[in-house]
């Protein structure tokens, strides 16, 4: 099929999705149906399209928003990556979704599917924007259209987290992106991504420096300290949207975001000559063991995972500051590898929630015996956060150290080394008394979750457990931003 | 006949104007109001494709008096966009009006209020048009007398203290200008704008010349509203009923700054006005005070029309930054702005018209789940927020954009760091009514409240689809103006 | 000689002063008009300096003496205008006074200020 073509019908199947949501809103079961096609119909579309991420070359151009910067879309390698990643776990959450929010009874499901698909749909925009303008504006919607998301269940406590998540994430990128995409604009006349970087050589480092430290903390949605204070704040959200949130969408969109401008408008060449990436690879570097502990210090299931998620990411910028191939291979795997994981774990913590309401560690002393997918979902989730073979978060760990070996970065080694143990020191506790502590007595009626819960539970962990063995679909994809690199 | 429609877009609201006052039957006073309103909007859009297919700017001697022994209309490419806009914005103000002013105004007095209003628009179009500083003048002084009898006519009796102390102010300002303009014809014996243009140069360094320009700045600032001289202007917004702000909001303010830029860029040389006068820097320090001063009292209000009307200050504030950094692209963003500001926040205060006229009020506090009771309402709301914030695919945005690259091109890394801190405030205040609208409780009084009728209803989303629609399509609100822009500097 | 020459100038700037301080400083609302009066009236003497020429008579053309002087007319016209402007003003200003009085009892602005503050 044409590639164009495909590439529309990428960009439009979720906003066709929003729309059939509504017209069916009253038929409940045509319209969970629809986002369950719709995700199906995207994913294979696609995947279709794989094949021409490698050539870089298939555009759409729309309109010009301003004179000379069109409103445009490019396929290539990283955008594709994501955006295999977010259809394809559109398809496993809109599955869980249907268990969770009919096992739940919660109100306002229409609004729900609603938001979803056009946050699915500025994924998609986003992760194939041809220049940094077109990026921006999906990364907009993508913040308007998951507010309602975050404070679906409408009591103040919800308006007060949603006032936190909308205040960081749309404050900062009205007042650091939006700043640093119309400076880059002002210097280069360009913002196209374009391979190699858009910046000249004899461009002023002290412009760089805060340019890169306006685009890393702009960029709310990686959530590097302290800019992470809306992540913890939108675990009000039901656990669909925290998947979303937290591996679908959201927070990858932040990443992907910086991953982006690293390579396409900076260049790695460029990178390694700001003064301020070291800065960025420190505050990183903090931001990952702050995190990591503040995690291990949490006695809330979804609050430690928030945190682990904002460690996580940190990975992420850090692994795309060092700017190196293996490094960067690194970043574009460590979203998917993350992503597979998070799901699972917050998968599972809906799932535990809606079979039992439990929200507490140390309330899930002996869940393991009574929900046995549930929790070996979350043993594999986990393991793979902490990075164990024969699981995804390895392979991503992996290239990261040979990047941090390859520029011999001792300090990027130790943060690794010890959120790992930090890693371990949150996760393994929490299976232990899972599978190895007796239940409390009574708890007999508690059973595993709905059925479609447990179905996307365990595709995710099997992801997780593939992407381990067969992380070539991936890896090629990564291997060719080599050759741009 | 395209050559007489220069002067049809003034003549016609003028001769329209005293038939409204022989009408008896309110519908048909509307009816006319807004066919009239319609045509107009229709001749400037015709009028606005002329000027950008032409090379020069339209020109019209009235009474076949060439210029500059007669009267000359002129119309080059800022004049058709700020015409454009003002008539836009009347037309769909007059749709909107018929059913919101029954609740303010006697019946027997609409007549006389669409008498007034469409001499309003006489004014505002007659400034956009006019190529005379006299002309100029007499026409600034229909449209605020006009819009003194508007404002005087709200429900509330500090409506009348209001347009008393709008009524001063405007008096003050109108007649700075013409102590200005009578200077100018001192010594250069002519009125016409062109004509001035060409012999005041060799003029600049007689004293009296300087002190017109300072007559002419300081009378223009006090009718656009520029902090400190803006404070008759939240008074006038908030008692004023709702349509009569929804078209001052948008059209009267951005007309004075449109006649700024005339005088400041057509008929002074714009380096004098920065290289001696120093207009550059006072004007940048003044936007920025006003910036913060009004972002920062819009967040403290409870009435949202109040709120409103500081956010206006706020928003002219970022007028004359473009303006004062006398730059091509501060200019346009300036045109860009005065574009857009007056679609966003007509738009606001249709909001609240629609709110007033089922609750009576538009307090902020007593606004608790506004939102499920008139979800139209509260959504055109939450669009046209948007756009005053500057999110992206709205109109608002393009403003921004504009603003900001003007800025960074001269390296005022301060003023962009101001401009983005005040699109902060701007969420704050915004996001309050959206988190009362949406997540408070509603109290009983606001049950039984239903959403607005349709009539208001419609010229509302006609409204905010444009702000959205002017965020995609950038021809008018971005090449337009820096067309405009271009030939202001050129000339 | 030159201070005597300029004595409309003069007398331009000081009714200015005047009618400005009048509007500024006087709480009587109908004061504060009377000095918007004084002030619009000296501006129009302004422009009445203006068109005045040394020698000059009423612009009326006369055929058979072409070296007469004119006074310029123009700026007479002008002010004509002006002055109808001034008295449009002056009505509207005026009427809404008659309002004031009528919904507040008063016409003083600090006892304006007072209610309006007392209400909130």
């Amino acid at each position: 099929m044409n590639p164009v073509i495909l590439l529309s019908i990428i960009l439009l199947t979720p906003v066709a999705c929003a729309v059939l949501v509504l017209v069916f809103s009253r038929f409940a079961n045509i319209r969970d149906a629809i986002s369950l096609i719709s995700a199906i119909v995207l994913f294979t579309a696609v995947c279709l399209l794989f094949p021409f991420a490698y050539s870089n070359s298939i555009e759409l151009k729309l309109f010009n928003l301003f004179p000379e910067i069109a409103f445009k879309f490019r396929v290539e390698s990283l955008g594709m990556l994501f955006a295999t990643l977010a259809s394809l776990l559109w398809i496993i959450n809109t599955i869980y979704s249907i268990g969770y929010m009919r096992g739940n009874n919660e109100k306002h499901q229409t609004r729900f599917y609603l938001c979803f698909a056009i946050a699915i749909s500025s994924t998609m925009g986003l992760s194939m924007s041809g220049n940094l303008l077109t990026l921006f504006i999906f990364y907009e919607i993508l913040t308007l259209s998951t507010y309602p998301l975050v404070t679906h269940k409408g009591t103040m406590a919800a308006a007060k987290s949603g006032r936190v998540y909308l205040g960081v994430l749309l404050g900062s990128s009205i007042a650091f992106f939006l700043f640093a995409i119309i400076w880059t604009w002002s210097i280069t006349k360009t913002l196209e991504f374009t391979p190699g970087g858009i910046f000249s050589k004899d461009v002023d480092p002290a412009a760089l420096s805060i340019l890169l430290l306006l685009y890393v903390f702009g960029i709310g949605k990686a959530a590097i300290m302290p800019m992470h204070r809306w992540l913890p704040a939108a675990m009000v959200a039901p656990t669909p949207v925290s998947a979303l949130l937290h591996a679908v969408a959201v927070v990858k969109a932040g990443v992907f975001s910086i991953t982006k401008i690293v390579i396409y408008i900076f260049s790695p060449g460029l990178l390694v000559k700001i003064p301020t990436t070291e800065l960025v690879i420190y505050i990183a570097g903090f931001t990952i063991i702050i995190a990591s502990w503040i995690a291990f210090k949490q006695t809330n299931l979804k609050r430690m995972l928030a945190y682990s998620t904002i460690s996580q990411l940190s990975y992420i910028i850090m692994a795309a500051m060092l700017a190196t191939p293996f490094a960067i291979i690194a970043a574009a795997l460590h979203i998917v590898a993350h992503a597979f994981g998070k799901i699972t774990l917050f998968f599972a913590a809906g799932s535990i929630y809606t079979a039992s309401r439990k929200t507490e560690l140390n309330q899930l002393n002996g869940i393991g015996k009574i929900m046995p997918w549930t929790m070996v979902a979350f043993t594999i989730g986990g393991l793979s956060m902490i990075g164990l073979p024969p699981l995804a978060g390895f392979i991503s760990k992996w290239y990261l150290l040979m990047g941090a070996i390859n520029v011999q970065s001792w300090f990027v080694l130790a943060v690794i080394i010890i959120s790992t143990l930090l890693n371990a020191g949150y996760f393994l506790p929490i299976i232990y008394s899972a599978f190895f502590k007796s239940p409390p007595a009574g708890e007999t009626e508690i059973k595993e979750a709905p059925l479609p819960i447990v179905i996307a539970l365990v595709c995710t962990a099997g992801l997780t457990l593939i992407f381990f063995f067969f992380p070539t679909v991936f890896t090629t994809l990564t291997q060719s931003l080599k050759g741009i690199l | 006949m395209q050559s007489h429609f220069l002067v049809l877009l003034v003549a016609i609201p003028l001769i329209a104007a005293p038939v409204c006052v022989l009408i008896k039957s309110r519908a048909l006073v509307w009816a006319l109001v807004s066919v009239v309103s319609g045509i107009c909007f229709l001749l400037s859009v015709k009028l606005l494709i002329l000027v950008s297919t032409s090379e020069t700017a339209l020109t019209y001697a009235i009474g076949f008096w060439d210029a500059p022994v007669g009267i000359q209309y002129r119309l080059d490419m800022v004049a058709a966009i700020v015409a454009f806009i003002v008539s836009l914005i009347a037309f769909i103000v007059a749709l909107y009006s018929r059913v919101s002013l029954k609740d303010e105004i006697k019946a027997e007095k609409i007549p006389l209020f669409y008498s007034a209003y469409l001499l309003c628009l006489t004014g505002l179009l007659g400034i956009t048009v006019t190529g005379d500083a006299f002309n100029l003048f007499v026409f600034m002084e229909i449209s605020s007398l006009a819009s003194y009898a508007l404002i005087s006519m709200g429900k509330n009796r500090a409506a009348l203290i209001s347009s008393f102390r709008y009524l001063i102010m405007g008096t003050i300002g109108a007649t700075f200008l013409l102590i200005g303009i009578g200077l100018m014809y001192a010594h250069t014996g002519t009125l016409n704008m062109t004509d001035l243009a060409q012999r005041l140069p060799a003029l600049l360094g007689k004293q009296s010349v300087q002190v017109s320009l300072a007559f002419i700045v300081i009378g223009l600032a006090i009718k656009s509203a520029l902090f400190p001289v803006h404070i008759w202007l939240p008074g006038a917004y908030t008692h004023a009923p709702i349509s009569v702000s929804a078209f001052l909001a948008g059209t009267a303010t951005k007309v004075s700054i449109y006649a700024l830029i005339r005088f400041l860029f057509t008929v002074f040389d714009q380096t004098y006005a920065v290289s001696k006068a120093h207009l550059g820097p006072a004007f940048i320090i003044l936007a920025v005070v006003a910036m913060l001063f009004g972002s920062i009292l819009a967040l403290k209000q409870d009435n949202l029309k109040r709120m409103l009307a500081y956010s206006s200050i706020a928003q002219i504030g970022y007028l004359f930054l473009g303006i004062g950094l006398f730059s091509v692209s501060g200019l346009s963003a300036t045109i860009t702005h005065i574009f857009n500001h007056a679609i966003i926040k007509t738009t606001l205060f249709l909001v609240l018209g629609c709110m007033i006229y089922k609750l009576g009020h538009a307090q902020l506090s007593q606004l608790n789940g506004i939102g499920k009771r008139m979800p139209w309402t509260t959504a055109a709301f939450v669009i046209a927020g948007l756009s005053l914030i500057g999110v992206p695919l709205t109109a608002g945005f393009t403003s921004k954009w504009a603003l900001v690259s003007a800025t960074l091109e001269q390296e005022y890394l301060i003023l962009t760091a101001l401009i983005m801190f005040t699109s902060l405030l701007a969420i704050v205040y915004i996001w309050r009514v959206v988190e009362a609208a949406y997540f408070k409780e509603h109290e009983t009084k606001t049950t039984t409240v239903k959403e607005a009728p349709l009539a208001l209803l419609i010229p509302l989303w006609m409204l905010v689809i444009l702000n959205i629609y002017f965020g995609i399509d950038t021809t008018i609100n971005i090449e337009f103006a820096r067309q405009a822009a271009d030939s202001l500097f050129g000339s | 000689m030159k201070i005597l020459g300029l004595f409309n100038y003069w007398m331009v700037i000081l009714l200015m002063l005047v009618g400005l301080y009048m509007v500024i400083a006087s709480s009587n609302l109908v004061k504060k008009i009377v000095g918007l009066n004084l002030f619009q009236a000296s501006v129009f003497i302004l422009y009445i300096s203006l068109g005045k020429i040394l020698g000059g008579t009423a612009p009326i053309f006369l055929k058979n003496a072409p070296d007469t002087v004119y006074s310029n007319p123009l700026p007479h016209v002008l002010i004509l205008t002006a002055i109808v402007v001034g008295v449009a003003m002056t009505s509207l200003g005026l009427a809404l006074i008659i309002r004031i009085r009528k919904a507040y009892g008063t016409i003083e602005e600090d006892e304006i200020l007072e209610i309006e503050n007392k209400q909130q």
